[in-house]
């Protein structure tokens, strides 16, 4: 799966740090929770990037190509971070048969950027993904963990206005 | 005691279309009648019919309120819980028939169904293991632990049929009979529950709604091949599962249900829930093994077998969400109360979940042998907007289509794979006419390129090069030696993969053309998509008897396309257009057409 990897510069805070380390410490020695600590590692940081993938390389004992092999190869892994608001359109087989890629067009559109990217000052991000599970509902969307459903394209823009002015 | 129960629906469906607000609302409504003490508010697993969530039924009579909202809730309090009057007009249409409420047993997207292993869902409280015991929970372990022998357990599971149900169907006794043999110092029982296909979600909804029989039929699989340590291995993207999981393992434990010897008799056994993170070949056993060890997910050459060789180099025995949710029932009901149901070499019944161009999108659980037709038409109610059915498509990316010729066969294993098909984890996604079969299989080319492993190059590259030709096809680039070539690929692919991710990649482009040759040939030679799907082989146009020069396509079209004055006909410059529709969504008056 391609990643795109991002050059933004790493702005983690010695709190975060602290976080991982705990969890780092707690899992040492087992190797079969080097994916456990990764994915606390995201749900610290938001993402992985190559400070972090290091921190947990040198704090497991493995080499960083073990960690960065494993970053690349799970979905769930992502090496740039996500936006304020980040936008999962649903490309599960359901959804794609009711339109969802011309709903994730039009979203795409809308923002101005593609699957994987986020938008420059950082409040949305846009990504397609597998069936989230609610196929009675399709085509969904979700902002975060708010979920649309039964949509079509022309339901874009009241979504995205939801979110703007909160931002 | 109870006068009334409110059962609503906590599964993912009904959960995105806000059944929590309806939860909080419900209480809150209830505490303010002062009705507490009488009526209790239960969140359950998924009911099936996601179609019409959120679902609340209130039980005793057994009212089926269908999509409800929150501002419906208080006219449900005041007058159902608290007068008693049933509010109809909120009720699901066909449960109302005149002056009289039907059960919901006898609707037509229940009516066909056997619930097996869905028996609790929608019916208990996940998160409680006292309504999970109520319901027989735990007594087929009990039956195991204190009467029967592993091998009498063995013997009990070859005896009902049972099959893989994770797709491949593998007679499920044969697999745990295999590691029973092999004697190590540590045995490992495995959880399938990284649902990967696109589309599927019943396994899933066993975890949100039933939780605790997974843990039951673990721990007997445990008991039965002589392993005492448990992995389940969950999608991260399902936190209500994992959650509800973990509250399961959590109560077991402290009732003694799982740990050290188990009811006294010497048995220990533990449970772990291991988190994926979004890998379709982790489906395959040997990867998702790969993946709990903590590396990248990828294949294992076979043989060695999980039973020989399988999790951390013990023997294992894995099996999928579904196939274990069966194992209770079959324990404490006997082999032939399972294989009295379904065909004579698919026993027992399957879960599907339907989804795509059908009215009662969802979950149902029918027996194995139920038609295509009686899936289609019957439960799921036919195709929405009065469209044609034209085809299912069954076993997500490793699978094939159902095309309306044979919408009578007979769904079990056998009847699917001699059709091309695979019944797979039962994702089964009804399509219709606006439906283009090429653009559909090129779908499922992108989904297994972006998921393949890397590890074989059959499956790598091939599938690759599968997609470019696809490409071309829908590009209106391709010529047939193109689609000859594409076949030969297809052949090859199968035959020369690792697992089963590449062996079966090529399925949805094998099964389109022996069933839709002729939309790729239209594609190729006449350069057209006859469902008007494929972009580049479309063109817009406007009828000018239908136009009535309102102008509004010519002001929304983004890319100044369409000329034309004020009451007469306007037209699309096709060389301009780029095919983004939003004129034929405009048009009030559907005079814009693709061809």
């Amino acid at each position: 799966m391609l990643k795109k990897i991002s050059k933004i510069p790493f702005r983690g805070t010695p709190e975060q740090e602290a976080q991982l380390k705990a969890i780092i410490d707690e899992c040492k020695g087992n190797n079969s929770l080097l994916m456990h600590v990764m994915q606390e590692a995201q749900s610290i940081y938001g993402y992985l990037p190559f400070e972090v993938q290091t921190m947990i390389a040198d704090g497991m004992g493995v080499p960083l190509e073990k960690v960065y092999g494993i970053s690349t190869f799970y979905a769930q892994f992502a090496l740039s971070p996500k936006g304020e608001y980040n936008i999962s359109v649903c490309l599960g087989t359901a959804c794609y048969v009711k339109g969802s890629n011309n709903v994730l067009q039009r979203m795409s559109d809308a923002l101005g950027i593609g699957p994987g990217e986020c938008t420059d000052d950082g409040v949305f991000s846009l990504e397609a993904c597998r069936c989230i599970g609610a196929c009675g509902l399709a085509p969904v969307l979700m902002v975060n963990d708010d979920v649309y459903g039964k949509l079509t394209p022309d339901d874009v823009d009241g979504i995205l206005a939801k979110y703007k002015t909160n931002a | 005691m109870y006068r009334s129960h409110v059962l609503v629906c906590g599964g993912t469906g009904c959960t995105s279309s806000h059944s929590g607000e309806i939860i909080e609302a419900l209480e809150k409504e209830i505490a303010a009648k002062g009705l507490s003490d009488e009526v209790k508010v239960i969140k359950t697993g998924c009911f099936g019919l996601c179609a019409l969530g959120p679902i609340m039924v209130v039980y005793p009579e057994g009212c089926f309120y269908s999509e409800v909202k929150v501002e419906d809730v208080p006219e449900i309090v005041e007058e159902h819980l608290l007068k008693g009057r049933i509010v109809k007009h909120l009720l699901y249409d066909e449960t109302v028939h005149k002056d009289e409420i039907k059960p919901l047993s006898e609707t037509n997207f229940y009516k066909k169904q056997r619930r097996i292993a869905l028996r609790n869902c929608g019916v208990i409280d996940p998160e409680n293991i006292e309504e999970y015991i109520a319901m027989d929970g735990y007594q087929a372990l009990a039956k195991c632990l204190t009467e029967l022998t592993p091998e009498d357990v063995i013997q009990i599971v070859k005896d009902s049929g049972l099959r893989g149900r994770g797709g491949g169907g593998f007679p499920t006794g044969l697999k745990w009979s295999f590691t029973a043999k092999n004697s190590a110092d540590q045995k490992y029982v495995v959880c399938n529950a990284d649902e990967g296909d696109p589309g599927a979600f019943m396994d899933r909804s066993v975890l949100e709604g039933d939780p605790h029989c997974i843990v039951e039929a673990m721990t007997i699989c445990g008991y039965a091949t002589g392993a005492t340590q448990g992995y389940i291995y969950v999608r991260a993207e399902y936190p209500i599962a994992v959650k509800r999981l973990q509250i399961a393992i959590d109560q077991a434990r402290e009732n003694g249900l799982l740990g050290k010897n188990i009811f006294d008799s010497g048995f220990d056994f533990d449970l772990h829930i291991r988190l994926g993170a979004g890998a379709f070949v982790c489906g395959e056993e040997t990867a998702l093994m790969t993946s709990i060890e903590g590396n990248r997910g990828e294949p294992r050459p076979r043989p060695p077998y999980p039973a020989v060789k399988g999790l951390f180099a013990k023997p294992t025995t894995e099996n999928n969400v579904e196939t274990f949710a069966n194992i209770p029932q079959i324990i404490l009901k006997g082999a032939e109360f399972f294989n009295s149901m379904g065909t004579e070499r698919s026993p027992g019944t399957k879960v599907f979940a339907l989804g795509g161009k059908i009215n009662n999108t969802g979950l149902v659980e029918i027996p194995m042998g139920t038609t295509l037709r009686e899936i289609v038409e019957d439960i799921g109610g036919g195709i929405p907007n009065g469209k044609k059915f034209k085809a299912a498509q069954t076993g997500g990316p490793s699978g094939g289509c159902i095309p309306a010729s044979l919408i009578d066969t007979e769904i079990d294993y056998d009847n699917l794979t001699s059709i091309g098909c695979m019944m797979g984890s039962g994702g089964l996604i009804v399509m219709d006419e606006d439906n283009c079969m090429v653009d559909i299989a090129k779908f499922f080319l992108d989904f297994t390129v972006d998921e393949s492993c890397g590890k074989c190059s059959p499956c790598r590259i091939g599938t690759k090069r599968m997609r470019e030709i696809l490409e071309k096809i829908t590009d209106g680039k391709a010529t047939l030696e193109d689609l000859d070539e594409l076949e030969k690929l297809a052949h090859y692919i199968k035959d020369n993969s690792l697992c089963g991710l590449g062996q079966t990649a090529p399925n949805p482009v094998l099964s389109t053309l022996r069933f839709f040759r002729d939309e790729y040939v239209a594609h190729i030679v006449d350069k057209k998509c006859p469902a008007g799907v494929c972009k580049a082989l479309l063109s817009y146009n406007i009828d000018p008897d239908k136009c009535k020069g309102c102008t509004a396509c010519a002001r929304k079209c983004p890319v100044g396309a369409i000329s034309g004055t004020v009451k007469n006909p306007h037209t699309i410059d096709t060389s301009k257009c780029i095919k983004c529709g939003v004129c034929m969504e405009t048009c009030k008056f559907g005079a814009i057409y693709k061809k």
